[in-house]
């Protein structure tokens, strides 16, 4: 810093601006009131201290001032060091922001602003000794008076006096314009005496004492009264506020929230409420009415078409029954369907659920579309299934390759897959209704695909928690077929068929359907709204459990709701693979899987370990007149419906699992397949040793010279014989 | 959550699809404004519960299934003990009544002590030990508010004395004093996220379905609810039969990794090939309650199967 210390500065400036301000007019009038000139005498040696000190360093005066209170209570050259060090770090903090801010003619008196952060807390006090004289001015007073025991009572009383101004007058200089210089006259009149016996040393200790009382730290904290007053000032000083007395309570509060979470880094913290603002512009374009002058004429035929369910009046009934979400959160959901509704062809529309994440959950809504309105779905069907294709057809050239080389065929596997079950058509089954979810309102809807009996299957096996992300893998063994939409649909599948319910009498089946086609199987697959539904009472409703009824067909554990025979094929793949065929039949034959039918009561459900998989009960037991009836499902926690009148609805809102007694018990991989047996047709020829090396090459000399010498002998016979 | 608050507690938790009719939030607030006023035990039927102590935990442990709503419902648990006739030891079958009062007491304690969150800051301790609440706590930023490390355990620290001073050094001793769900093992047993367009944040726990904690960032809003079955979410342990049926021919074996954490091994060896597959199952293996397996939620079910 290169501003020049500040305590020197304030030494020399203390007895001229003293002198100037307050102490000249009054000064024959406090003579009159002079005690004999005895104590004049005495405290002659402060004022030469005074003189002193205006003149020189400022250490002298510290030494000065120590020698002259050895009798205080408390050191007063500590208290005055730690003042004087904490003067310096103040204004060296404080001044190159201040300054930037003050007119060029305040800038000779730079510790005039450092002065003045101090008078709050210090006038405050001084206010406080005079009412309460507190501890602190009591030490003061025992600590200068000790020195002078000839003193006469009347002036040790005068003494006081002047002590509780002499704090204040310390800081006359850079109190000026201070309100609570502005004490009284009488106050005032005491400061001729005190310049003419002038008492620094009493003042500043007062004053190191009274701050070294604003610099203790609580027990609590280690935060003083000081720092954080200093804090305070230098920071309104810093911002200079409008109105700094309005909001000194909030300031207080966030001064002291700053202290606690300090500001370590000096990057630009990212736009944190930017993701909000998104979020909250998407969700205007919900509460945006479609047209505007047109749409308004269209307003009377819209009220009567629409497809959006009552998601309020069902929420209104769900919070009735103490589940549901929030009715700000259902109304933005209903809106949110009102634009699902505007965008799709839908002919019927309900707010099935929410299923919670692990960072972010689904809104899923059930829909129907209109008649003939799925071919964006079939094409997807085709391209998924033409990659199946497309796999086998790769593997089969991949086997014609092997087969070009012959030289080392490999066997081919025994094993093959069992059959895949078809899955169910558009509008039946499980795939009656289409699903679209999204993470938030105002967010765009996904269409989930249709779901297939082998995905239910493994479904069922598994439990694992949804991401939020469609597209995520599903991790699990055994593996699923799919990725995190088509688990979110299988899911769906298996919640509805299991949680939807409704009165008994609500749903009938359709007269015209007959009986024979349907022999043999889950029974009738399709119902209708029964007109004549007159609705069941609420009590008899909650009484027994034999008055709801399942609406949703049961899915069997082949994954589909009708059963289809895996074995029988169908005219294609007879075609090729006719001649394997052969040879499997006659293996097994299976078994017709079935399962209850449609609109089955609740009362013939299964239980879950004694405990009934239902529990009903009367939203309100104080007015049973008014509620409605409650069902949980014990079986999917999180599923619920209720009733009244003719009106009923179902709702899931939970994880997505299924509630299990037993704990869940992840399935173990298969048995280990066995060991090619291991027989001389694949062990491998144990290495010769050195020494069978050696016996072997031994036995191929001998061999060699036998044959080398009978060749010999040959050769010798053919001479001989040629000599012959 | 507070009592004051509950309306909007109620409010702010309703994103899981559990709350309270009116006529129960109703109900509930002047309830509890009188059990506030004199303590009195039976209004509205309100009734004092017994402190949960560790053997009623281990009683406890045994009962399955859902609670029935009724206090002095007796489960009837069957247990085997060896009982010392003269010379000869044989086991007898001793019924066990528990009532369900005391397995209330025992799940509330358990969740208090494994799932109960405070956010960072909202309470500070002192040197001297005693722990005051945080006046000036203003709420986590959106930045903080997002990361586990800002929320606490609100109980006894248990993981704090076993960490490194390494690990420490980065802590504020005044505002980090408790566990953070951070380290929670297993891994991943909370669910973080945030809603109403990014006002909101909600953590749930996944091993007690049915606990949310809210925290509307920037505000003193928070607080947590649980609206749940009261189990739960664990894997079988080792010594179970129906794991014991299903893993013929494996090897199954309990490893013990760092203090309480242990790893449950499945592996299959081939006499004659090195591992042939290897198939692994993380459990957390809870101190205290040594008949108990967590579930490692997410990460049980992804096993994985290697074949080399």
């Amino acid at each position: 810093m290169g501003d020049p210390p500040p305590a020197p500065d304030l030494s020399a400036r203390q007895p001229s601006s003293r002198r100037s301000s307050q102490v000249s007019e009054q000064r024959s009038q406090e003579r009159a009131q002079l005690p004999p000139a005895v104590p004049d005498g005495v405290q002659q040696m402060p004022l030469d201290a005074q003189v002193l000190r205006s003149s020189q360093e400022i250490l002298e005066s510290q030494a000065n001032l120590q020698s002259w209170s050895q009798g205080a209570s408390l050191s007063p050259y500590e208290q005055l060091a730690m003042f004087q060090a904490e003067e310096a770090q103040l204004g060296g903090m404080e001044y190159p922001s201040l300054n930037r801010g003050f007119p060029s003619e305040f800038l000779p008196q730079p510790y005039l602003d450092g002065g003045g952060i101090q008078v709050p807390g210090n006038a405050s006090l001084m206010q406080q000794l005079q009412q309460g004289r507190g501890n602190v001015f009591q030490e003061l007073e025992s600590a200068y008076q000790e020195p002078r025991p000839d003193l006469l009572g009347q002036f040790s009383m005068y003494q006081r006096e002047d002590l509780q101004f002499s704090a204040s007058a310390q800081h006359g200089p850079y109190m000026s314009d201070d309100p609570a210089l502005q004490f009284s006259p009488s106050e005032l009149g005491f400061m001729s005496f005190s310049m003419q016996v002038p008492e620094p040393e009493p003042r500043e200790l007062a004053v190191q004492n009274a701050k070294a009382y604003l610099l203790q730290t609580s027990v609590n904290c280690n935060l003083s009264l000081y720092e954080h007053l200093v804090n305070l000032l230098t920071k309104i000083l810093n911002q200079r506020p409008e109105d700094p007395l309005s909001i000194l309570e909030s300031l207080n509060r966030t001064a002291q929230w700053e202290w606690f979470h300090p500001k370590l880094d000096t990057l630009r913290d990212d736009p944190e409420m930017q993701l909000t603002y998104e979020m909250a512009e998407r969700q205007k374009a919900l509460f945006v009415r479609g047209g505007s002058g047109e749409g308004e004429q269209d307003m009377e035929e819209e009220v009567t078409e629409t497809a959006v369910p009552n998601i309020m009046e069902t929420a209104f009934y769900f919070e009735q029954a103490g589940v549901g979400l929030s009715s700000d959160e259902s109304f933005r959901i209903f809106v949110a369907l009102k634009q699902l509704v505007e965008q799709q062809p839908i002919h019927t529309c309900r707010f099935w659920g929410k299923i919670l994440g692990l960072s972010g959950s689904y809104l899923v809504a059930e829909v129907e579309f209109r008649e003939g309105e799925e071919e964006v779905e079939e094409e997807e069907v085709e391209e998924l299934t033409e990659g199946g294709e497309a796999m086998e057809a790769h593997g089969e050239e991949e086997g014609e390759e092997d087969e070009e080389k012959v030289t080392d065929v490999i066997p081919k596997p025994t094993w093959k897959p069992p059959p895949v079950i078809p899955k169910e058509e558009s509008r039946s089954g499980t795939n009656k209704f289409l699903y679209f979810v999204c993470n938030e309102p105002g967010r765009p809807w996904t269409r989930l695909p249709h779901v297939t009996p082998a995905q239910i299957v493994h479904a069922r096996k598994i439990k694992k928690f949804f991401t939020g992300h469609l597209d995520a893998p599903v991790i699990s063994y055994p593996p699923f077929p799919g990725n995190e939409a088509n688990y979110l649909r299988a899911q769906i599948a298996r919640i509805s068929a299991a949680t939807h319910i409704s009165p008994l009498g609500f749903y009938q089946f359709g007269e015209e359907e007959g009986d024979e086609e349907e022999e043999g199987r889950a029974g009738r697959d399709t119902y209708e709204e029964n007109a004549d539904f007159e609705g069941i009472p609420v009590l008899e409703l909650v009484d027994s459990l034999a008055n709801w009824v399942h609406h949703r067909q049961h899915i069997l554990p082949q994954g589909r709701c009708t059963w289809v025979n895996p074995l029988q094929k169908t005219e294609e793949e007879e075609e090729l693979g006719e001649e394997e065929e052969k040879a499997d039949e006659g293996v097994e034959e299976v078994e017709q899987e079935i399962g209850p039918p449609l609109l089955t009561p609740l009362s013939e459900d299964a239980e879950i370990l004694h405990t009934s998989p239902w529990t009903t009960r009367l939203s309100c037991s104080l007015c049973p007149q008014y509620s409605v009836a409650v069902v949980r499902s014990n079986l999917w926690p999180g599923a619920y419906a209720y009733a009244i009148g003719k009106k009923f609805e179902n709702i899931y809102i939970g994880w997505g699992h299924k509630y299990s007694p037993e704990n869940f018990n992840p399935s173990l991989p298969g048995p280990i397949q066995h060991e090619y047996p291991s027989g001389p047709e694949i062990m491998e020829m144990s290495d010769p040793t050195v020494e069978e090396e050696q016996a072997l090459k031994a036995a191929q000399e001998h061999a060699l010279a036998t044959a080398e010498e009978e060749e010999e002998e040959e050769d010798e016979d053919e001479d001989e014989d040629a000599d012959d | 959550m507070d009592a004051e608050s509950l309306l909007l507690s109620l409010e702010l938790a309703s994103g899981s699809g559990q709350g309270l009719s009116p006529d129960r939030r109703a109900s509930l607030l002047t309830s509890l404004m009188l059990v506030k006023r004199d303590y009195r035990l039976n209004c509205m039927e309100w009734s004092l519960l017994p402190p949960a102590t560790d053997e009623m935990m281990v009683q406890t442990s045994v009962v399955k299934g859902r609670f029935t709503g009724d206090p002095s419902h007796e489960y009837e648990h069957t247990e085997l003990q060896k009982v010392n006739d003269g010379e000869k030891v044989f086991e007898e079958e001793v019924v066990v009544q528990i009532k369900e009062e005391t397995r209330l007491v025992s799940i509330i304690d358990q969740i208090d002590k494994a799932v109960s969150v405070i956010p960072r800051g909202a309470l500070f301790k002192t040197p001297f030990g005693p722990v005051h609440v945080n006046r000036t706590f203003e709420g986590l930023s959106l930045s903080q508010a997002k990361k586990l490390s800002s929320y606490f355990h609100f109980r006894e620290p248990v993981e704090l004395k076993n960490k490194t001073l390494l690990e420490k050094a980065d802590l504020d001793p005044s505002l980090d004093f408790l566990d953070s769900l951070e380290h929670d093992i297993p891994k991943g047993s909370w669910s973080i996220q945030m809603e109403r367009g990014n006002a909101l944040v909600v953590l749930r726990s996944l091993l007690w379905p049915g606990l949310t904690f809210f925290h509307a960032p920037r505000t003193k809003n928070c607080g947590y609810i649980y609206v749940g079955t009261g189990s739960e979410e664990r894997t079988t342990g080792p010594g179970d039969p129906a794991l014991k049926q299903g893993a013929e021919g494996w090897n199954v074996q309990m490893r013990e990794d760092g203090g309480w954490k242990w790893l449950w091994e499945v592996t299959a060896r081939s006499p004659l090939r090195k591992a042939t597959s290897c198939t692994q199952m993380r459990a957390a293996h809870r101190s205290g309650s040594p008949t108990h397996l967590l579930l490692a939620a997410p990460q049980a079910e992804e096993l994985t199967n290697s074949f080399q």
